[in-house]
């Protein structure tokens, strides 16, 4: 009897010493080691930029004089912060030590992943639309859907670029030394670069990405801001930069946001939800055609997501050479015995379903509350970025490239996919169901077969070691969307290969910008 | 004799009552062993998405039903040993989310009376249970609210206080569920930030538990009122699916019924339905379940 009271009693305690274990967990994202270049891309600045004509345009006042009194002030306040240093301190400084693209990447990753979430329906069966100036009303501006997220990638990528090689003109016009240099008491906290500090390239990215994700997550103003601060105190505690470093920085940063701002303002993104005309307009030619038109099965019926996002203006080529040379032809008819092989196709995977395809669904899945298809891209090119040792600006080239295929092949994708109006799977065979969610859109083509084909073809450009490696990724990007029984063979072949092709224009762009 | 052959087959048949779980106040004598399967069927049409109560129409009613068998044994008449292995099949009754399946997890307790007193006449008992519960298949608990489990494996320490005198019984218990985490097919997430990590901290659980209970010479009548806490997680965004580490709560009440078979000694038929009545990131499920079993007798001597 003893023996028993004492069995259970042990049982018992083991239980509540299982309580104190650590269900701590180990994030990825914290673990990258500090940005340390091979190569710190001394002449980006005269790298191609993007969007403006040239980074002259873009006054940056000359830097004060080392031996002023002001110089010597600033000087003494990165002592002052040197002096006492919190852990918090150090784990924001190590924080943004791993690369500023990098970590203001990660912040649009995440804001993304909030706003990846449909509104709920009026009390009419209608649905709201996000109102951008309105944003903290329901429903909250944006809904950070795919289309959306990889215009936002590709802004935020591209005017980090273009901010990036300006402060490179600068630093080499002007190459002030960094503070440690002036004053061997300033301790050095990250990686020292041989490059000048003024004006701060990580403070030309934050201000760029600061403006551009106001601008695009415009509910986001406080958090924004304070990211912000904690990048500029990690950069003055690192001893690197000095005050009137990161002021420059700052200054040139945001006017050439400004410029991608006047951009994203006219770049018809903002009319791409479209109007109840429109959505009949594109059933009504879908069945002139003699086609079975898409239907959204959401309930009540969702308007379709982002019809016009196909007329946004691209950033590697015009609107006329996507309809001419990239956007690809026709699916099966929906009357033809091929469609209906594909649907049956569907049905069988579906019913014979595996355990390992189900994980393949539901990795690549990146539903609602994800960072979407171009995030997912996003974070498996950062992954590999942050092992290459890459140059601030080499990254801001590498994520501009990889962000404008991702933005041009989603609007590629939606172009074809509103030109066509193709059903989904489970529209002509009520009997297919999915396991990863359906998304409310047509069918031809597969969004994360062109997101993934232009995202490996132009990484594989980039980092070539892994190119194969990308190209298999995307592969099984494409084919997970069959597994989740949400796409036909067609979509996703034709995808891939049109994400390809966008890709392509991306490296015939990376060929040229003067970087290689 | 007979009288207390009755006595004695009465006690062990009531623990069978509650076909999953463990939370009562009765035990069963040395080398008897209890053995059964239940099937249960538990449905909600609405929701609370955090704190407000919603229908879902790409969902209309979810269904999720379960077969299992279900296991007591008497190792001696204050320790024994339980355990549960279901298999369940969940489904939407609109939209396009598939219906999952699969074994879910398989749990087993050990349960010790450890004081006994007889007070006014009845008899007062103080009963420590330990339980762990682990999944048994390698389902997916990334789509809720179909996935048929959460995948996290679960230890919990049960105190439970119970009375009975005459007909009347009450059994009062709390116990506190420490979650392991889970690991998602996908390698980020997000709850009220990002998560770069397959891995998604699981809060742990409190629950508590009070049950009356009556009964006549082949029927049981039994109430119930359950809460459970969950200790931390987040709340379902607006208009956004259900997470494995939300703050699920619930208070739901309940009523049990048993019926002792009086032309086989042994054998015995259970009824379980409960609501319920508040929540919080949980479906507002109405569950049945009923079950039949029998008790085998290893103790020879005994007769």
């Amino acid at each position: 009897m003893k023996k028993q009271l004492l069995y259970t009693l042990f049982f018992i305690a083991t239980i509540f010493l299982l309580t104190t274990c650590s269900k701590e967990i180990l994030e990825n994202n914290l673990q990258y080691k500090m940005l340390t270049p091979i190569n710190e891309d001394l002449n980006a600045g005269d790298w191609k930029p993007i969007l403006i004509s040239s980074p002259k345009d873009f006054a940056c006042p000359s830097p004060i004089s080392t031996s002023s009194p002001d110089y010597i002030l600033q000087i003494n306040e990165i002592k002052s912060i040197q002096k006492e240093i919190s852990a918090e301190e150090l784990s924001n400084l190590k924080y943004w030590g791993a690369g500023s693209v990098l970590r203001w990447n990660e912040i649009m990753r995440e804001l993304v992943a909030k706003y990846n979430l449909p509104p709920y329906q009026n009390p009419d069966g209608t649905y709201p639309v996000p109102n951008p100036n309105n944003p903290l009303s329901y429903p909250t501006f944006p809904f950070a859907n795919p289309p959306y997220a990889a215009r936002a990638y590709a802004y935020l990528s591209a005017a980090q670029y273009d901010a990036a090689i300006t402060c490179f003109y600068y630093k080499k016009l002007y190459n002030r030394a960094a503070p440690n240099t002036m004053d061997n008491s300033i301790k050095v906290l990250l990686p020292q670069k041989k490059s000048a500090s003024f004006p701060s390239e990580e403070a030309t990215i934050m201000a760029a990405s600061v403006e551009i994700l106001k601008l695009l997550f415009p509910g986001e103003q406080d958090y924004i801001n304070k990211k912000a601060e904690e990048h500029r105190k990690a950069r003055l505690l690192s001893g690197l930069n000095v005050r009137s470093d990161i002021e420059a920085g700052e200054i040139i940063g945001k006017a050439i946001a400004a410029k991608f701002i006047d951009r994203a303002r006219t770049d018809k993104a903002g009319a791409a939800v479209g109007t109840p005309s429109d959505w009949a307009a594109l059933k009504k030619n879908c069945e002139d055609l003699g086609e079975m038109p898409w239907k959204s099965l959401e309930s009540p019926e969702r308007p379709p997501m982002l019809p016009l996002f196909g007329k946004v203006q691209p950033f590697l080529f015009s609107q006329a050479t996507l309809e001419s040379d990239i956007r690809p032809g026709p699916p099966p008819s929906t009357h033809s015995n091929k469609f209906k092989e594909e649907c049956d196709e569907i049905y069988y995977i579906k019913q014979n379903l595996t355990r390992e395809q189900l994980r393949i669904a539901n990795f690549w899945a990146d539903g609602i509350r994800t960072y979407t298809p171009p995030g997912h891209w996003n974070y498996i090119a950062s992954n590999d970025f942050v092992t290459m040792d890459l140059s601030e600006v080499r990254w801001a080239r590498n994520m501009a490239l990889l962000n404008m295929s991702l933005m041009d092949a989603a609007i590629v994708c939606w172009n074809t996919k509103y030109t066509y109006f193709n059903p989904r799977p489970s529209q002509f065979d009520p009997r297919i169901k999915t396991d990863i969610g359906l998304p409310n859109f047509p069918s031809y083509i597969s969004g994360h077969s062109t997101f993934s084909g232009a995202a490996a073809t132009i990484l594989g450009y980039l980092n070539p070691q892994k190119a194969t490696e990308y190209e298999n990724m995307a592969k099984e990007a494409s084919i997970s969307r069959m597994y989740g029984a949400i796409h036909f063979r067609s979509d996703c072949e034709v995808g891939l290969q049109t994400g390809n092709k966008v890709g392509s224009f991306a490296i015939e762009r990376a060929k040229i910008d003067g970087a290689d | 004799m007979k009288y207390l052959y009755r006595f004695v087959m009465y006690t062990i048949f009531s623990n069978c009552m509650h076909a999953q779980t463990e939370i009562d106040g009765l035990m069963m004598q040395k080398n008897y062993f209890c053995v059964g399967a239940t099937y249960g069927k538990s449905s909600f049409s609405q929701y609370w998405e955090g704190d407000l109560k919603r229908e879902n129409a790409n969902l209309g009613t979810v269904t999720s039903s379960n077969i299992s068998i279900n296991g007591n044994f008497g190792i001696s008449k204050k320790l024994n040993f339980l355990f549960s292995v279901p298999y369940i099949w969940t489904n939407a009754s609109a939209g396009v989310m598939d219906g999952q399946k699969g074994f879910q997890d398989i749990s087993l307790w050990l349960k010790y009376v450890f004081f006994s007193k007889e007070i006014f006449g009845g008899d007062f008992n103080t009963i420590a249970l330990g339980g762990y519960s682990n999944p048994i298949s390698n389902y997916n608990p990334d789509f809720l609210p179909l996935s048929i489990g959460l995948n996290s494996k679960v230890s919990t320490a049960r105190l439970m206080f119970d009375y009975h005198r005459k007909n009347l019984s009450i059994t009062a218990s709390g116990a506190f569920m420490y979650r392991s985490n889970v690991f998602l097919d996908r390698y980020s997430y997000y709850t009220t930030e990002m998560h770069y990590s397959n891995e998604v901290y699981m809060p742990n659980m409190t629950n508590f538990n009070v049950r009356v209970g009556y009964r006549t010479s082949v029927w049981i009548f039994e109430g119930i009122f359950d809460q459970m806490n969950t200790l931390g997680g987040f709340d379902i965004p607006r208009n956004g699916m259900p997470f494995v580490s939300n703050k699920m709560n619930a208070s739901r009440i309940g009523l049990n019924l048993k019926y002792e078979a009086p032309f086989l000694d042994g054998l015995s038929f259970v009824f379980n339905a409960n609501q319920a009545i508040l929540g919080r990131n949980i479906g507002q499920t109405t569950s049945f379940n009923t079950g039949v079993f029998y008790i085998i007798d290893f103790s020879k001597k005994q007769k």
